[in-house]
Parts: C-alpha cells; sequence; structure tokens
C-alpha cells in the first residue's frame, strides 16, 4: 500500500505575505540569519493496491492538489 | 429573464443576491443547489459570495468540481452571462472560466470596508450603463483577494480591455493607497475573452440601495439586464 507526500508550495516569484510575517517573527526572536521563510503545504495520501501511482499523482496535483498558476509541487512515493 | 443564484455549502451571499434581484430589480430569480446538473432556461447566473467548502484546500478549489459546475462551465461557454461575486470570482478563476488566481491579502487581514473601484471599459455587458473612468463605491469582505497572473496574461488582459474595475482612490487615481488587497495592477473585476463572463471581488450586492450606505454597485446589474433585453 503506497503512501505519498506531495509538498505543495507558492511559486518563488509570488509574494508569500504569511511567510514574511514569520521571517519577522523568527528576526524579532533573535535569528536575525533568517532571510526568508516560504510556507507551503505537506499531504499524506494513503493509497490502495501495488503499481506505479506516479502518473496518477500527478494527475491529482494537476487537476486539484496544487494550483499551476499559482504553485508548484513535488511529492515522494513510499512504499 | 431569469436569474440563477447557486448555493454552494458555505455560501452567505447567496440572500443578498437573490434578495437585490428579485426585490430591487423585480426579476425573476431561482437559487441553485450545488448538486443540480441542468441549469437550462437562466439568462444569467451568479456565483455568490462566501466560504464555498469551508475555503479548504484553496478558495473556490472544492466548489469548481461540485456537481452543479459542469452545467455552469457549459452555461458560460454557451455565450451566457455568468457573474462571480468574492468567493465565485475565486471559484471562476479555479474553473479556468477566467484567467490568474486570487491569493492572501498582502496585509494578511480580512478587509471588510467599503473601497473605491474605477471602470476601466464602459462597453461591456455589465458595464454598458456606467460610464469610462467612473467611480464606484463598493464593499469588499475577503482575506484572499489579491489577483495575480503572468506578466503574458496581464498584458493580454489589458491589451484585450478585459479589466472591467480596478481598485482607486476616491477621485479615482490608481494608487497603492487605494489598493486594500495588493492585486496586480489594482485590479478588482476581470471578463472572460467574450466578456459574458465577470470575476469582481467587491460586493455590488451589498451596495445596490441607499440605506446601505452606497447603492453604486447597482449599475453592474443594472447593465446586465439591459444587456440581456437587447440582446
Amino acid at each position: 500500500m503506497p503512501q505519498v507526500k506531495v509538498y505543495v508550495t507558492l511559486k518563488p516569484t509570488l509574494l508569500d505575505a504569511q511567510g514574511r510575517v514569520v521571517q519577522k517573527a523568527l528576526n524579532s526572536l533573535g535569528y536575525s540569519n533568517v532571510e526568508q521563510v516560504r510556507i507551503g503545504k505537506y499531504l499524506e495520501l494513503d493509497l490502495s493496491g501495488d503499481g506505479d501511482v506516479s502518473e496518477q499523482i500527478k494527475e491529482m496535483c494537476d487537476k486539484l492538489l496544487a494550483n499551476p498558476i499559482i504553485e508548484n509541487y513535488r511529492y515522494e512515493v513510499i512504499k | 429573464m431569469k436569474f440563477g443564484v447557486v448555493r454552494f455549502p458555505g455560501s452567505n451571499c447567496d440572500q443578498d443576491a437573490y434578495y437585490v434581484l428579485r426585490d430591487v430589480f423585480g426579476k425573476q430569480v431561482n437559487y441553485i443547489w450545488h448538486q443540480e446538473r441542468d441549469v437550462k432556461g437562466y439568462d444569467c447566473i451568479v456565483l455568490p459570495g462566501g466560504f464555498s467548502y469551508g475555503d479548504y484546500l484553496r478558495t473556490g478549489a472544492i466548489a469548481r468540481f461540485s456537481p452543479v459546475m459542469e452545467a455552469v462551465i457549459a452555461h458560460a461557454q454557451k455565450g451566457k452571462f455568468l457573474i462571480g461575486i468574492c468567493n465565485g470570482f475565486q471559484v471562476l478563476c479555479e474553473s479556468h472560466l477566467l484567467p490568474g488566481a486570487l491569493v492572501r491579502n498582502t496585509g494578511l487581514k480580512f478587509v471588510c470596508r467599503h473601497v473605491y473601484v474605477r471602470v476601466e471599459n464602459a462597453s461591456t455587458p455589465w458595464t454598458i450603463s456606467a460610464k469610462r473612468g467612473e467611480v464606484l463605491r463598493i464593499p469588499i469582505a475577503h482575506g484572499e483577494g489579491r489577483y495575480v497572473a503572468e506578466p503574458e496574461t496581464l498584458q493580454k488582459l489589458n491589451e484585450t480591455g478585459r479589466i472591467l474595475f480596478r481598485y482607486c482612490d476616491d477621485k479615482g487615481r490608481i494608487s497603492e493607497e487605494g489598493n486594500p488587497n495588493g492585486s496586480m495592477e489594482n485590479i478588482a473585476g476581470i471578463a472572460n475573452e467574450s466578456f459574458n463572463v465577470l470575476g469582481m471581488m467587491p460586493h455590488p450586492e451589498r451596495a445596490s440601495e441607499k440605506i446601505l450606505q452606497s447603492d453604486e454597485g447597482k449599475v453592474i446589474f443594472d447593465s446586465i439586464i439591459k444587456t440581456i433585453l437587447l440582446q
């Protein structure tokens, strides 16, 4: 039964308003070396059956899990 | 002339849109439940504001795949009128009926107040009763209304006059101060290529009676009613 870990991140060209606030909070806590924080999403999918699910996961990401206009994604399949 | 207002779980401006169309404009209007698959017979469909499906995953992302949307997309593809207000605009972008996307406001806050928008193109089905450059005072109420798109998309929108509304100040000047959410090029509302689909973040249905501080949103409903009558 494969488990899939999907990471969705905002495209680097887009301002991450949330990430910027977190970065400033870290700076004010004394972590002055933090220059950027980007916040993304992490999803865990449990799938039934065996076989290669890469194509299917790609389809799921393109269709629903990520919005290609604003986000990038990557995934890991864990057997 | 018949209007339809779609109700997703989490829609909360559906009653406002229904009320304005029925009571202010005296038009026939029905609610359309999100599980319906038939939207025949409507001249114009409204995707109202709210938090469809709790805004889970991304705003509008789940609503886009609700059963009614297949029929709504077909309605739009036939050239019939479709307006998405606030969450409705987010659903239209997720459905690829409109280009670009709406992301978290630059200031991170949920902004709920009256703003000014300037009519950029008054020769569209949604703005024929307005004047180009006219400034409308209409409220916004959103946390994720920052319009973003690729540079090529923005260029195309500009060249084809598809940016219908821009945030501005009370004098109609396009400025950073007049931009409540950080939208690229102060974009508040855009249309599709054939102008039968409009998406906008401001709520014209909340500005259609003087008692609600402003009735300047009426011009959008006025325009589409006029357009339908002229057909």
